[in-house]
C-alpha cells in the first residue's frame, strides 16, 4: 500500500493498472503524484487532463479533478477549463504520438499563449497501445509495426519545439532519473505560465522487442547510458549527440500569463462599457 | 415587450446567447458564422465570460466542452468545414454527456465549396455526422427572431439533456437583417443544469435520476473529485468492458431522449386544416415556402406548409398525421435531396412525396415552388 499522503491522490479501487511490465509510465506517475503532495497539494484543486494512448490512461487512477479526452486534445480540453476556473491546477498528460503528432497544433498554440498550464509527456518513442507503430518521436533508423525496414523520417525534438514556440519553463528527464524528473515536475508545477516536461519513458513491449531493448532491465541501461546532461551536450558535436537524449532544463524564464491577460481585458472591458 | 431591434442573424444568435447565459466561447474564424465569434469578442468580457480564438476548429469545441464540464455554459460556432472537424468531439460530448451548443451556419459545399453562399446540406450531417449513430438535438432557424429565440432553446435543451444542441442555421438566414422586438428579461425562460444533491463522496457523475435518465452534473474544481472520459463509462465515470454496463449506458443515452421527447417537438405550420398539398420545409427555404403558398392560395390551390423546428429528433407524428390527409407533399430543399429521403420514410406512402431540389447556390424562389404546385396539386 502506498503512503496515505500519497494514497489520497489514488482511486485505489481501480488496481491493478493497465500497464504492462517493464512499462517507466508508473514510475512518472509516482513521481507527479509526489510532486502534488510535496508542494501541499488538494486533490480537490488538482485537474489532470489526458487524450488518447497508454500515458492517457493515468488520469482514470488519480484521485482529483480528471479528463479523459479524444486523441491529441487534451491541451485545447484543458485551456477551456483553466479559462473557466483560473484556479485549478491544470496538468496534462499526453504521449508522443498524442502531443506530437494529432496534437501538434494545441501544443505549439497553447505554448505561444502561455497559459498556465503544465504539460507532461511520457515518450516511449513509440504508438504503445494501438500496437507498436512509429511515432514522430520515433528515432531515424529504429523499426516500429509500421516500420518494418526500419524509420526514415528524422525524430521530433519535443523540448526544441516547446522553446521555440514560446513555453516559459521546459524540461526533459527519463523514468531512470527519478529525482531530476521529481524535480523538474515540481518546477513547472510552480511555474506562472506554459510548462512543459518530456519524460523519456520505457516501452519494451512495443519499442523495445522491436529494437534489441526486449527487457524492462536493458531498457533502463540504455536510458542510463544514452543519457548526456544538457551542460555536457553544449560541448559535443552533433556526430556526438547523435543516439543521445540530452535531458536537463532547456528553458526557465518570467512572462505574462493567459489567464491573467484575459482578466485584465475583461476589467477595460467592463470600465469601458460603464464609461460609454 | 422589451427593445426593438434592426439586428442580423448572427448578431440575434449572439445576443440570444447571451440571454440564456452563455460564458464561454470558443471558435475558429470561417464565413458565413464569424460574426457570431465577433460580437461575442466584444460581449462576452462585458459580462464576466470567456473569448478565445482557437488554433482551430476541432480545439475551439474540446475547450468549450472543457469550460462546461467546469461549469460554464458554452458554445462555438462555425459552417460546413469546420462542422466536419467538430464531429470528433461532438461525439465525446454526446458520450460523456457535456451540454454545448454547436452553431452551424451551412454554406455550400462538400469541401471548400461556396463560401459566401447559402445551402442545406448539412441536414443529415447534423445529425449523424459524428460516428456511433447516436442521437443528439438540432434546430433549425428561418428568421432572425428565431435565431434569438432558439438559440436560447438551444442552450435550455443541452443543459436539460445534457447533450450537444446543433443550432443548424444558413447563410441567409444568419446574413439577414430584420427588426425584431426583444423580450423582456423576465419572459425568457432559462434552464440550467441539474446539480448534485449528494455530497462530493458519495457523488456518482454517471448515476442518472430515474424519472429522466439524466445524471446531475458538478463541476470541475468545485469539491468534486470525479472522471470524465470518452470511453464507455460505468456510475463512477469510469472505464468498463463490461457487457452488461456497456449496454446499460449506450439504452439510457438513447431513453433520455424517449423520456424527454414532448420537449423535442418542435414546427410551425400554416393552412394545413383543408390543405391537398403541403410543402415540407425548413430554414431559409421555408420563407420562400411561406410566399409561394399564399401565391398558391389566391390561385386557388389548396396548399399549407410544414416546418420542422426541431429539425432532429424529426417530427415524425405530426408529419405522418399530415401525410394521412393529404395527396401530396413537396420538399423543396438547396441540397442534393436530403430531408425529402427523410420525409419519404416517415409518410411511408401514405401520400406522394415530391422533391424539388436547387444546387446553384441562389435561394429556392416562391416561384419555383409555386409551380410544383400546379404540377402535382
Amino acid at each position: 500500500m502506498p503512503r496515505e499522503n500519497i494514497a489520497r491522490f489514488l482511486r485505489l479501487g481501480l488496481f491493478p493498472h493497465i500497464f504492462c511490465a517493464g512499462c517507466g509510465h508508473g514510475i512518472a506517475f509516482h513521481a507527479l503524484i509526489r510532486a502534488f503532495d510535496a508542494l501541499g497539494y488538494n486533490p480537490e484543486e488538482v485537474m489532470v487532463v489526458s487524450g488518447i494512448g497508454c500515458s492517457s490512461r493515468i488520469p482514470g487512477y488519480i484521485n482529483a479533478n480528471t479528463l479523459h479526452t479524444t486523441h491529441g486534445r487534451a491541451l485545447a480540453f484543458a485551456t477551456g477549463i483553466k479559462l473557466a476556473k483560473p484556479h485549478l491546477r491544470v496538468v496534462t498528460v499526453m504521449g508522443d504520438g498524442d502531443c506530437a503528432a494529432i496534437g501538434g497544433n494545441h501544443f505549439i498554440h497553447a505554448a505561444r499563449r502561455n497559459i498556465d498550464i503544465t504539460a507532461i509527456v511520457l515518450n516511449n518513442y513509440i504508438y504503445g497501445m494501438t500496437g507498436g507503430q512509429a511515432s514522430p518521436t520515433t528515432p531515424h533508423g529504429a523499426r516500429g509495426s509500421t516500420a518494418p525496414y526500419g524509420f526514415i523520417e528524422r525524430q521530433f525534438d519535443l523540448c526544441n519545439l516547446a522553446v521555440a514556440a514560446g513555453a516559459v519553463y521546459v524540461a526533459r528527464a527519463t523514468v531512470f532519473h527519478i529525482s531530476q524528473m521529481e524535480s523538474f515536475i515540481k518546477k513547472a508545477l510552480q511555474k506562472r505560465g506554459f510548462s512543459f516536461v518530456e519524460i523519456i519513458s520505457t516501452c519494451p513491449t512495443q519499442f523495445g522487442r522491436r529494437n534489441r531493448l526486449r527487457g524492462a532491465v536493458e531498457m533502463m541501461e540504455w536510458l542510463k547510458n544514452n543519457s548526456v546532461p544538457l551542460s555536457k551536450a553544449k560541448e559535443m558535436s552533433d556526430e556526438e549527440l547523435e543516439g543521445k537524449i540530452v535531458i536537463g532544463e532547456f528553458a526557465d524564464k518570467e512572462m505574462i500569463e493567459y489567464t491573467e491577460l484575459y482578466h485584465s481585458l475583461c476589467k477595460a472591458a467592463i470600465g469601458e462599457g460603464m464609461s460609454k | 415587450m422589451g427593445r426593438v431591434v434592426f439586428w442580423q442573424g448572427n448578431r440575434a444568435v449572439a445576443m440570444g446567447a447571451i440571454m440564456a447565459g452563455v460564458k464561454f466561447y470558443a471558435g475558429y474564424p470561417i464565413t458565413p458564422s464569424s460574426e457570431i465569434a465577433e460580437i461575442l469578442s466584444a460581449e462576452l468580457p462585458k459580462v464576466g465570460g470567456i473569448f478565445i480564438q482557437m488554433e482551430d476548429e476541432i480545439g475551439s469545441i474540446a475547450a468549450a466542452i472543457g469550460a462546461s464540464l467546469a461549469g460554464l455554459k458554452s458554445m462555438t460556432a462555425t459552417s460546413g468545414p469546420g462542422f466536419s472537424l467538430k464531429q470528433e468531439n461532438i461525439g465525446f460530448a454526446i458520450m460523456a454527456e457535456v451540454p454545448v451548443v454547436i452553431v452551424d451556419v451551412q454554406r455550400g459545399g462538400p469541401s471548400t465549396g461556396t463560401p459566401t453562399k447559402p445551402f442545406q446540406g448539412d441536414f443529415m450531417q447534423a445529425r449523424w455526422g459524428t460516428h456511433g449513430g447516436f442521437p443528439l438535438v438540432v434546430l433549425s432557424p428561418s428568421s432572425v427572431k428565431e435565431c434569438f429565440e432558439l438559440t436560447i432553446e438551444a442552450f435550455n435543451l443541452a443543459e436539460r439533456f445534457r447533450t450537444p444542441v446543433v443550432l443548424l442555421s444558413d447563410e441567409v438566414v444568419g446574413h439577414m437583417r430584420e427588426r425584431i422586438e426583444l423580450p423582456e428579461d423576465s419572459e425568457v425562460k432559462i434552464y440550467n443544469r441539474k446539480r448534485p444533491k449528494a455530497s462530493p463522496l458519495n457523488y456518482k457523475p454517471y448515476e442518472a435520476d430515474p424519472e429522466d435518465d439524466i445524471p446531475p452534473m458538478a463541476a470541475y474544481g468545485e469539491g468534486y473529485c470525479f472522471h470524465v472520459t470518452g470511453l464507455v463509462h460505468n456510475e463512477y465515470g469510469l472505464p468498463t468492458n463490461d457487457p452488461k454496463e456497456i449496454e446499460a449506458l449506450n439504452l439510457r443515452l438513447l431513453r433520455k431522449f424517449e423520456k424527454g421527447k414532448d420537449l423535442l417537438v418542435k414546427f410551425s405550420s400554416f393552412e394545413l386544416e383543408d390543405a391537398e398539398v403541403v410543402i415540407v420545409a425548413f430554414g431559409c427555404v421555408a420563407r420562400s415556402a411561406m410566399g409561394a403558398l399564399r401565391e398558391a392560395r389566391k390561385l386557388g390551390y389548396k396548399v399549407g406548409l410544414f416546418r420542422p423546428v426541431i429539425l432532429w429528433p424529426f417530427p415524425e407524428e405530426p408529419l405522418k398525421k399530415i401525410a394521412s390527409k393529404v395527396k401530396a407533399i413537396i420538399v423543396p430543399e438547396m441540397n442534393p435531396g436530403l430531408m425529402v429521403r427523410e420525409v419519404e420514410r416517415v409518410v411511408g406512402g401514405r401520400c406522394e412525396v415530391h422533391s424539388l431540389i436547387r444546387l446553384d447556390t441562389e435561394i429556392i424562389t416562391p416561384e419555383q415552388i409555386l409551380e410544383k404546385v400546379k404540377e402535382v396539386a
